[in-house]
């Protein structure tokens, strides 16, 4: 079979996942293609291709390719500044920007900025860079011309693109993971998902408004129309606290868009699923010259939704708020559905409008769409493998929706870009508001089986398998190759680089504090702390899991299960909620609300300085 | 957002019957680098007037007890007993724990001034005033130390935090907390009441325990105490610190003004410098704020009314102690009194708070806020 090269390295090191050809043991390396832009003349296509971690330079003709240029690692997000002469790369692994001449067609420059850099936006008066930061969820504001951080503005949490109005005056920021609502200490994680559009003066470099999206958890691109009167985000809106008993009319998410803008009023929340045919995960926008159209990509259901703008405005005048539950109302102003290749992203249309691009991430191609007659004309191939690895088909399994009722949802709707989505679900039918359970991180798992958070799946081919057909998928089996390869992606996710560790790799002196309280055996009484109440036994060896079950007094009558799955630490960061049902929204929230006895570890003799000093050093891991 | 409506109601007219040369550039930076007025020009010809406009829940505020206040540009930030008050063109819109604040009781409130972020300090934890979305950070929630947050600094990408249990400071760009107290820095007590940061050095006013430097270049911590102990009694005036429980402190021009319940201090790095009612035209001892504007000049919050010093002069403003009505005396450096007619007064004599936007002061007060509107003859 074949053979799977999972090199994580952390600390300033390389993190990669690849995979080599069965037969010839050639290493493969896929484009990947993400997002898409055209020079403003339109001669050049730029490509973003975040497998090989490269911008490829096309023909805005022929679609040939032209030059390969080298950037950083997990590139996500571009942009041409307002001149044309720069592209500028957001390189998200490595956390740096690089600045692509295209005249010359070299980088000139790279540029460190924050935590998981997604998306760079200039300012059209050339004075600042917009950088979304996913994991430290902020925008970073930089000085154009050197690269020099001004500051930081806040954003909601997941910040990963920005989009700029026609006329330049604002930067419409948009989040791919909820916010982390810091009220209501007390009541656990039962509230409704909120995310927002962090809309930024471009000139002062403030944080303007703040767009609301209630029950919106993942939002995705932005578009606008070329007048600025209308925008169109795509995003999820997930029904993560209902029990997932009924599957029928878009059981456990709705795939929607937020309109705003002048010609809309009031933000309008509206469906693109239909009762049988569903537009899972939406992702990119376009919007036509003329405005008469909207185009988005959808994921999971590999298709591009077409819209008929005027038909959408009226619809929405008459349906102001929210009509995500609507089933009915995209029939109002959906036109059509176009098929295109295997996990749709960017989109970028010709200045005409005669032509939408579309770049399929798994399939490293692009689909050529004559906007008149609504169908694809060409599919332009990437230089790649021609060979499909199973790796790669479980990738393309993971991202896609095919394999559950009438193609409603994929493993990445709540494994975002193979993460997680900061939301706690109530997944089984076994009544409203029974075991509520927060979703984990899925990188580097092996060796921290076995999973669900009451250790039911004893590996991942069950849980993969017959758990998520019955629960999620609620539709025929994988086959077993299918199911095989799945498991085999999802085990080659590497952990992504810890950012709060040390270029060095060195503990500062709060994380060396904190990781001799993690690993003490004595409480600050002298007394002995019992094995299992210490943290180093549950969460032992390198990913922080003994991978046994116990009962840590976090329990809830609502549970089904008294012993809990010890979950892996790694990331553990990034990650909240927490505990088993994401009753914690802070990691402090941990020990200072729900650890009373002591039963989720020896704590309760250590003071706030130490316990600060605590989760330094679990962010390390 | 309520109207405000019925100000010209609680607007005295004012007419200034002292005519004069009044001080330039109260609020402007650059302005404030000018040095004491000299001899000649007489106190009353140098001290600034205001016409005070006063608000309260008839208009809008949403407390009478006002603890905080800050300028934003155009914007007035009040924190209150009860709510978060912010007043823009001509209105009050107010912000309490259903739209996420920490506690309706603001105690303290500071500008993020890159990102228009605003900080409130309450006594149920530490809030973020965000683009109009509300962040709170609490000791159950966060690294917070304590949940009773009487001052607020920010300085670059850190805030510093003033508690009933030490002092914090949060780095905004890995969120890390970091807090100071009893075991890590030379703090007796860990009532700390106020915090003033700059890149350079971070001063904390610590209720009980003096004055706590922190130098940000070293790491070190200094201490400076009232050389006479915790006794009310001053022996040695000028030679240090005038009382261990410090209330306010301002660091600016490399200046200190620290402020305690027995009369305040200037420290320059080298010299003391004491004032108290008895040898200065400070109203009262007891002292709630301090705002230094430059290295001479600053403006005292006590219990008996609000005070300016521009370090010569003194003026003092307040409604009479025996009748109510508006009063304003000047003192000169050579200690004469001069009162001044004035028909408008800040709201109340207990004054908790200041900011400065451009000539004009905005002034917190136990029962009201008050704008002070620069007249100029």
């Amino acid at each position: 079979m074949l053979a799977v090269l999972g090199v994580a390295f952390c600390c300033g090191r390389r993190v990669h996942a690849a995979t080599q050809n069965p037969r010839s043991g050639e290493m493969l390396t896929y484009a990947s293609p993400v997002e898409m832009l055209f020079s403003p003349d339109g001669a050049r296509l730029y490509v973003l291709c975040q497998g090989s971690d490269e911008v490829r330079i096309l023909s805005g003709a022929t679609y040939k390719t032209i030059r390969k240029i080298a950037v950083g690692h997990v590139p996500r997000g571009f942009s041409l500044s307002p001149d044309g002469r720069r592209l500028l790369v957001a390189n998200s692994w490595d956390d740096t920007i690089s600045v692509i001449d295209t005249g010359a067609l070299k980088v000139v420059a790279t540029w460190p900025v924050g935590a998981e850099p997604s998306s760079v936006v200039e300012d059209r008066a050339g004075k600042y860079l917009f950088v979304a930061n996913r994991i430290s969820n902020d925008v970073a504001v930089l000085d154009a011309g050197t690269g020099a951080e001004v500051k930081r503005l806040l954003a909601g949490r997941g910040a990963s693109a920005i989009t700029a109005s026609p006329d330049g005056s604002r930067m419409y920021v948009t989040h791919v993971y909820p916010n982390l609502n810091r009220e209501d200490t007390m009541g656990g994680d039962r509230g409704i998902p909120r995310s927002e559009i962090t809309v930024i003066d471009a000139e002062r470099a403030v944080v303007d408004q703040r767009i609301a999206l209630k029950a919106v958890a993942h939002g995705f691109h932005i578009a606008f129309s070329r007048d600025g009167r209308l925008g169109v985000m795509a995003q999820l809106h997930p029904k993560n606290l209902v029990p997932l008993a009924h599957v029928e009319h878009s059981g456990a998410f709705a795939d929607t868009l937020t309109v705003f803008g002048a010609d809309v009023g009031q933000p309008a929340e509206v469906p693109l699923d239909e009762l049988e045919r569903y537009a899972s995960r939406p992702f990119g926008v376009a919007v036509s010259p003329d405005k008469s159209r909207i185009y988005v990509t959808c994921e999971g259901s590999e298709i591009v939704t077409v819209i008929d703008v005027p038909r959408l405005l009226v619809f929405v005048r008459s349906h102001p708020g929210s009509s995500a539950r609507d089933l009915s109302g995209s029939a109002n102003y959906v036109i059509t559905r176009i098929a295109v290749g295997r996990d749709p992203r960017g989109v970028t249309m010709t200045r005409d409008g005669s032509r939408l691009l579309v770049a399929n991430r798994l399939d490293d191609t692009i689909s050529v769409i004559d906007t008149r007659a609504n169908r694809v004309v060409a599919t332009v191939r990437l230089d790649g493998p021609d060979v499909v690895t199973a790796q790669r088909h479980g990738e393309q399994t993971f991202y896609s929706a095919a394999y559950s009722f009438q193609g409603q949802i994929g493993c990445a709707n709540c494994h975002i870009d193979s993460t997680f989505d900061g939301l706690a679900w109530d997944l089984e039918p076994d009544g409203f508001g029974r075991d509520v359970v927060d979703n984990r991180l899925i990188e580097d798992l092996r060796g921290t089986e076995p999973y669900k958070w009451n250790g039911g799946n004893p590996n991942l081919p069950t849980e993969c398998g017959p758990r998520t057909e019955m629960y999620f998928w609620r539709s025929e089996n994988y086959d077993n190759l299918t199911l095989a390869d799945l498991v085999l992606y999802i085990r080659s996710i590497p952990q992504r680089p810890n950012r709060w560790r040390r270029p060095d790799g060195e503990l500062t002196a709060a994380q060396e504090r904190g990781k001799a309280l993690f690993e003490r055996s004595v409480d600050k009484f002298g007394k002995p702390i019992a094995e299992a109440n210490r943290c180093s036994y549950c969460h032992s060896g390198k990913k922080g899991t003994s991978q046994k079950p116990f009962d840590v007094g976090t329990g809830k009558a609502t549970d089904n299960s008294g012993l809990l799955d010890t979950p892996q630490l790694m990331n553990i960061a990034l990650t909240a909620p927490y505990l088993h049902d994401g009753s914690a929204k802070t990691l402090e929230e941990i020990w200072t609300v729900f650890n009373p006895t002591d039963k989720h570890g020896r704590t309760n003799d250590l003071t706030k300085d130490e316990l600060n000093d605590l989760i330094e050093y679990l962010r390390t891991r | 957002m309520k109207k405000l409506c019925a100000i010209a109601c609680f607007v005295a007219a004012a007419s200034l019957t002292h005519a004069g040369s009044p001080a330039k550039g109260l609020g402007s930076a650059h302005a404030a680098k000018s040095a004491p007025q000299s001899a000649q020009v007489r106190a009353v010809d140098a001290v600034p007037y205001f016409r005070f406009e006063n608000f309260t829940t008839a208009n809008g505020l949403p407390d009478n007890h006002v603890f905080s206040v800050l300028v934003d540009g155009d914007r007035i930030w009040a924190g209150t007993e009860n709510g978060l008050g912010v007043y823009e063109n001509g209105a009050w819109k107010t912000y309490n724990t259903a739209d996420g604040l920490a506690h309706r009781a603001v105690l303290s409130l500071a500008l993020d001034k890159r990102t228009g972020d605003v900080w409130a300090g309450t006594m149920g934890g530490l809030s973020r005033i965000s683009g109009g979305r509300i962040d709170s950070y609490t000791q159950l929630n966060s690294g917070l130390s304590n949940d009773v947050v009487y001052g607020v600094s920010v300085e670059g990408e850190n805030v510093w935090v003033a508690t009933a249990a030490g002092a914090c400071r949060l780095d905004l760009k890995t969120g890390q907390w970091s807090l100071y107290n009893e075991r890590n820095t030379p703090m007796n007590e860990i009532w700390v009441y106020a915090v003033s940061a700059t890149p350079t050095k971070v001063y904390f006013a610590v209720w009980g325990s003096g004055l706590l430097e922190y130098d940000q270049n070293t790491g070190r911590w200094d201490k400076y105490d009232d050389p006479d102990g915790e006794t009310e009694m001053v022996l040695f005036k000028d030679q240090g610190l005038i009382h261990e429980i410090v209330t306010s402190v301002s660091y600016v021009d490399n200046i200190v003004w620290a402020a305690t319940y027995f009369g305040d201090s200037r420290y320059d790095g080298r010299y003391w410098h004491n004032f108290l009612t008895k040898d200065s035209g400070l109203p009262s001892n007891f002292t709630n704020f301090i705002k230094g504007l430059d290295a001479n000049r600053a403006w005292f919050g006590t219990d008996k009314g609000l005070a300016y010093y521009d370090g010569a002069n003194w003026a003092v403003y307040r409604p009479s102690l025996k009748d109510g009505k508006p009063e304003m005396t000047v003192r000169d450096a050579q200690g004469n009194t001069t009162p001044v007619a004035v028909t408008t007064a800040p709201a109340h004599n207990y004054v908790l708070g200041l900011d400065v936007q451009g000539e004009d002061i905005w002034v917190a007060t136990a029962k009201g806020l008050s704008h002070g509107i620069r007249q100029h003859p």
